[in-house]
């Protein structure tokens, strides 16, 4: 078969065309579809947040229960100098959390009133966007933001990034800071950022986070945001909650009863 | 060549000096020696056939830690048809290598080998001295 120049031409024009008509048809299909809802038929896809009553949490002043179970399920060295100190839970006063909330009449004890804090796992996470080796990440099951510290390299974009300062990075190697090592927990190592995970190994075994666990008020209540029929729902229906920082976009899925 | 005698004393001291490692080695019986690795003595099973594990039980555990971290796939269904949790310290460890000084660190010391596992997964017998 003798094919000339022209319509060899002609045939690969055709060809792309054809294909590139059959992408515009493919996004004006799935225009209209969104996100998936949550449903009988997909009750796999959850959003896992929580709600913290601080009214409950300062009923026992000095209690750091939440804290120390935390610590002691992820192995977090316990470094006296600030500037290189891991957290993944810790305590904050009340006012610097929600400066913009507040008014000038509020109480000092109210102020200084220590409010837990952790990563707040948002939809759509910055720590997410600038980490160039995919070692954070935002898992589409569950939406947790993971980590896979085999993966950091420490360059700590995602501490840049991070607006509510949740993210640490080990400057020295944490063991010789850990009192008891947990052998079910890897420990980190020099170089890497680490943050809160919302245990993720506990809720792949069906547990609550360990500090929701560890609080004897049950002010911190963790569960599916995607299911309205959950105890957070039911308790986010009821009351009004506020979120750190909601106008930077992040969508925090930490809720705080003021 | 008057000084043969001399010469020749010399070359065999120069020859037998560089080649003391060769000899000290032979002598001592450590050519021969293998790393020895001490087999776990209750579960005769590994999670695969011994011959996969000796050669490829690196894969296999990067597999496992992709599976788990990335997937959270926890459980690894073995050809043997049992069941194990996908994690290095609470199944290969505590199940069965419970000398990891005695076996994996005898194999990667012999070859050569340094692992950065161990920089953060941790060896429960050293979780268990520091909790004393």
């Amino acid at each position: 078969m003798k094919i000339t120049r022209k319509e060899f031409l002609g045939i690969s024009g055709a060809c792309l065309l054809a294909l590139s008509g059959k992408k515009v048809l493919a996004v004006l299909d799935g225009a209209d579809q969104g996100e998936p809802e949550q449903t009988a038929a997909n009750p796999a896809r959850k959003r896992w947040g929580m709600l913290i009553d601080t009214k409950k949490c300062a009923k026992d002043q000095g209690c750091t229960r939440c804290l120390q179970a935390c610590d002691r399920a992820h192995n977090i060295p316990s470094i006296a100098n600030p500037a290189h100190e891991i957290k993944w839970i810790w305590e904050q006063p009340f006012a610097d959390l929600f400066s913009s909330y507040q008014t000038e009449y509020l109480g000092s004890a109210r102020k200084q009133q220590p409010t837990p804090v952790m990563c707040n796992h948002c939809d759509d996470p910055s720590c997410v966007r600038v980490c160039p080796t995919g070692a954070t990440w935002k898992r589409e099951e569950d939406g947790l933001v993971m980590m896979d510290w085999h993966r950091c390299i420490g360059c700590r974009y995602c501490m840049a990034a991070c607006p509510y300062g949740s993210r640490s990075f080990n400057w020295e190697d944490p063991r010789p800071h850990i009192a008891a090592l947990n052998a079910e927990y890897p420990t980190r190592t020099k170089g890497v950022v680490e943050k809160c995970t919302f245990c993720s190994e506990r809720l792949a075994k069906g547990q609550m986070p360990s500090c929701v666990e560890a609080c004897p008020e049950k002010a911190l209540v963790f569960g599916d945001l995607n299911d309205s029929q959950s105890e957070i729902r039911t308790l986010l229906a009821s009351q009004y909650t506020l979120r750190r920082k909601p106008e930077l976009g992040t969508g925090p899925n930490i809720y705080y009863v003021a | 060549m008057r000084d043969r005698g001399a010469i020749y004393t010399g070359l065999v001291i120069f020859l037998g000096l560089i080649t003391f490692p060769v000899w000290h080695n032979i002598s001592s019986g450590a050519t021969s020696k293998g790393p020895e690795p001490v087999l776990p003595a209750g579960p005769k099973q590994c999670v695969a056939p011994l011959n996969y594990m000796r050669a490829s039980h690196m894969h296999m555990l990067m597999d496992w830690r992709n599976t788990v971290v990335r997937q959270d796939v926890h459980s690894f269904q073995a050809l043997n048809g049992k069941t194990y949790e996908m994690n290095l310290t609470g199944t290969c460890l505590t199940g069965c290598h419970t000398n990891k000084a005695d076996f994996c660190d005898r194999c990667h010391n012999y070859a050569g080998v340094s692992v950065y596992c161990w920089d953060c997964h941790v060896d429960p017998k050293l979780a268990a001295r520091s909790s004393k």
